[in-house]
């Protein structure tokens, strides 16, 4: 099947994009509406293909557009092609539907900011660069996008960069970012190499050919990308300090879409993966590391949005793990990944509705019984809360006990280790997501003395309300008849071999909820009953400080790689200065030197040169006596 | 008559000339010296002409001379123009080129 409007889901968003970033100041009075309305536009085309897809067959559902032809350099031919199937589905909707809902958040959030305009233009930027991510039929498509995403990104963090401390995290994030580009780039190169082809359906078709070592080793430099985009660990430091940029595009960007790609990367190249069970369980212990890291580091942010940074990582560290379990788990690592771009989008609203109403002060130590106040960021907000933590019937409930339990039955020591580190993690995201909570909406004011919190307007809430609907909902309508499950079926084929299940689904909701009551019930009793010190108490344990500090990655990542980064840039500036610098200029002192003694012989005596000339000829003569003697 | 005489006395009158060139200030003499190793060269011409028994050489004197006029008209113009100028024919006062 091929559709001729799959371009204008990209076309829409990039157009408003160009416009508003070329039509300059003019444009600064309906510039907002604009990008509102490609977006909505690019959502409306998305809903338009999602109705013309449920109307066919599930395996004919795949639609397909050949742009142009890109590359053709001898066998190597790579078109610019769109496909709509689905996986990509889920995403356009995902990116649009949450995309727009957040434009009009923006509309209210950003009225006061001069430059407003440029912000519409990056978010369409955004979400054209995104839709082409998910859109791309090869590897090499998508990685267009991934890199747009990335510049997008870069450039929303570093919105603000009049703050040094702002354009600095901007930059972290780029440079983590590229880190993880250069594993995608090297796994289209390890591809091309050794499959010969790039697109996703050509790869498919090949991968069966290729030895285990070629798709272990794609696999691991795949998994390299989806850790840099995803903040999945080892590159995840960057997500914390990418919170410098304004709300919604933490809520859009570093919250529900871009982060997911990674999740999406894994599950589209599940074909590769599924062939090479090494890479496979480094995905899914990736995965289960970064779901506690992020958790840890949640437990001890002050800053409601690096507290909420902290639990995209973990939470996205369970759909890598979902990711990583193969075919019993990539339906579920979707379907938390959508979930969660309800719940966290609506969160990340909501921390940036509490800032509208504080003057932007993110200090949790200095919010406190905001639930009066904001009743509607209140609602919107818990209904979130009660999603992540995975209460029934919320969306997380269903979302996360079915990747906890798909861990568990993995089989063997690795489904008990990996489904023990989901079900901790299920805890801690209680215990921290509660702390969030009780700080910001309940007990004591300890506002600074000029606040004055107050409710945002409609603009702001409604968006809140809608996502919010989407937290309780989602995950019910996702796995009513293993909707969702089925819906992805022919993306991602089901093993037909069913493991022993370890646990049953009843034990495994059971258990997360005994330990997601204990989290809720320990952070409780630590933070409700006593008085919040304003500022964080410094008496306090050796892990506490280092889960304040990230974990020490910031640490880690200074002391090995930027150390030794600049240590090796010092060598090669010296190495630069005196040694190629010196033959350059070793040169140019030869030329030079050899021209000032040369210029003595220029005497502009009439004579001498006749001399000159004279002694030449002779010694032509003798020369050429010499040679013919 | 032995041909190669006149070769000897091409060779003696090239001398002269070149010898005239480089140690003479006097741009005149210069000129005439020139003219000297000119004259040197057309014998030499003439004299192999007569060896081989055909015309080329002949022809080349012509060549010569017809060169060696026109020089003679631009070289005393020059020294006629520098003369006035500077009132000196000494080919050492005209070394401006250095500077």
């Amino acid at each position: 099947m091929t559709s001729n409007y799959l371009v204008y889901l990209i076309a829409l968003p990039l157009f408003g994009s160009a416009l508003l970033l070329l039509a300059g100041r003019k444009a600064d009075k309906w510039g907002h509406l604009l990008g509102t309305a490609m977006s909505g536009g690019a959502f409306v085309i998305g809903l338009y293909e999602f109705t013309q897809m449920l109307g066919r067959s599930n395996e004919q559902r795949a639609v397909t557009q050949k742009l142009f032809n890109w590359i053709s350099v001898g066998s190597f031919q790579v078109d610019a092609g769109l496909m709509l199937d689905q996986l990509s589905i889920c995403f356009v909707l995902l990116i649009t539907g949450v995309g727009t809902l957040i434009h009009i958040y923006s509309i209210a959030y950003m009225s006061h900011d001069l430059d407003r305009r440029r912000f519409f233009a990056f978010l369409n930027l955004f979400i054209a660069a995104m839709l082409l991510l998910v859109l791309g039929d090869s590897y090499l498509n998508l990685y267009v996008g991934w890199e747009g995403v990335g510049l997008a990104s870069y450039l929303l963090i570093g919105f603000w960069n009049q703050k040094p401390t702002y354009a600095t995290a901007a930059k972290k994030a780029f440079v983590a970012n590229r880190v993880g580009d250069m594993g995608l780039s090297l796994a289209i190169m390890i591809s091309f190499a050794t499959l010969g082809t790039v697109s996703f359906a050509g790869v498919k078709e090949h991968a069966g050919q290729a030895s285990t070592g070629a798709l272990t080793a794609i696999g691991i430099m795949l998994l390299v990308a989806a850790t840099g985009k995803s903040a999945q660990f080892p590159l995840q430091a960057w997500l914390g300090d990418a919170m410098a940029g304004p709300t919604p595009v933490s809520a859009l960007i570093h919250a529900a879409t871009m982060v997911t790609a990674g999740v999406y990367l894994i599950t589209r190249s599940n074909f590769i993966f599924d062939a090479a069970p090494t890479a496979q369980l480094c995905v899914a212990i990736i995965g289960a590391i970064t779901l506690l890291f992020g958790a840890v580091v949640g437990t001890a942010k002050d800053d409601i949005k690096k507290a909420l940074a902290a639990s995209t990582m973990s939470q996205i560290g369970y759909m890598i793990l979902g990711a990583g379990l193969g075919p019993a788990g990539y339906a579920f690592a979707i379907m938390h990944l959508l979930t969660h771009g309800f719940f966290k989008a609506g969160m990340f609203l909501g921390a940036g509705s509490v800032m509208h109403g504080m003057d932007d002060e993110v200090n949790m130590r200095r919010y406190g019984g905001l639930g009066k106040f904001m009743p509607i960021t209140f609602a919107t907000f818990g209904l979130g809360y009660l999603a992540i933590i995975g209460v029934p019937p919320f969306a997380g409930f269903y979302s996360k006990d079915k990747i906890i339990e798909v861990a568990f039955n993995a089989g063997g020591i690795k489904g008990i280790t990996l489904g023990s580190a989901a079900l901790l993690g299920a805890a801690i995201t209680a215990f921290y997501m509660t702390r969030v909570v009780i700080l910001t909406f309940v007990g004591n004011k300890r506002w600074a003395e000029k606040a004055h919190p107050h409710e945002s307007p409609a603009l702001m809430w409604l968006p809140m309300v809608l996502l919010a609907v989407g937290s309780v909902a989602s995950g019910f309508i996702f796995t009513h008849g293993n909707s969702l499950k089925n819906w992805l079926a022919p993306v991602v084929e089901q093993s037909p071999v069913h493991e022993g299940e370890l646990l049953k689904p009843a034990v495994v909701s059971v258990l997360a909820l005994v330990l997601v009551i204990l989290g809720v019930g320990l952070a409780v009793l630590k933070y409700v009953r006593k008085d919040i010190p304003l500022v964080a108490p410094s008496d306090v344990s050796i892990f506490t400080r280092i889960a304040r500090r990230d974990l020490l990655q910031d640490d880690f990542n200074e002391a090995l790689f930027m150390k030794t980064g600049q240590g090796i840039t010092r060598a090669l500036v010296v190495t630069d200065k005196s040694i190629v610098d010196g033959a350059v200029r070793g040169v140019a002192r030869l030329v030079r030197g050899s021209g000032s003694a040369l210029r003595l012989t220029q005497t502009g005596f009439v004579r001498s040169y006749a001399m000159w000339i004279l002694v030449g000829a002779i010694g032509l003569v003798a020369a050429i006596w010499v040679v013919t003697l | 008559m032995n041909a190669a005489n006149y070769l000897y006395v091409s060779a003696l009158l090239f001398t002269i000339g070149a010898i005239g060139v480089v140690v003479r200030r006097n741009a005149i003499v210069v000129f005439m010296c020139v003219e000297l190793m000119l004259n040197a060269a057309n014998l030499a011409f003439v004299t192999f002409a007569r060896i081989n028994g055909n015309l080329d050489g002949q022809v080349m004197a012509f060549f010569t001379m017809v060169v060696a006029a026109c020089e003679v008209v631009v070289g005393l113009a020059i020294i006629v123009t520098i003369y006035r100028s500077r009132r000196s024919a000494s080919v050492d006062d005209a070394s401006l080129l250095k500077r």
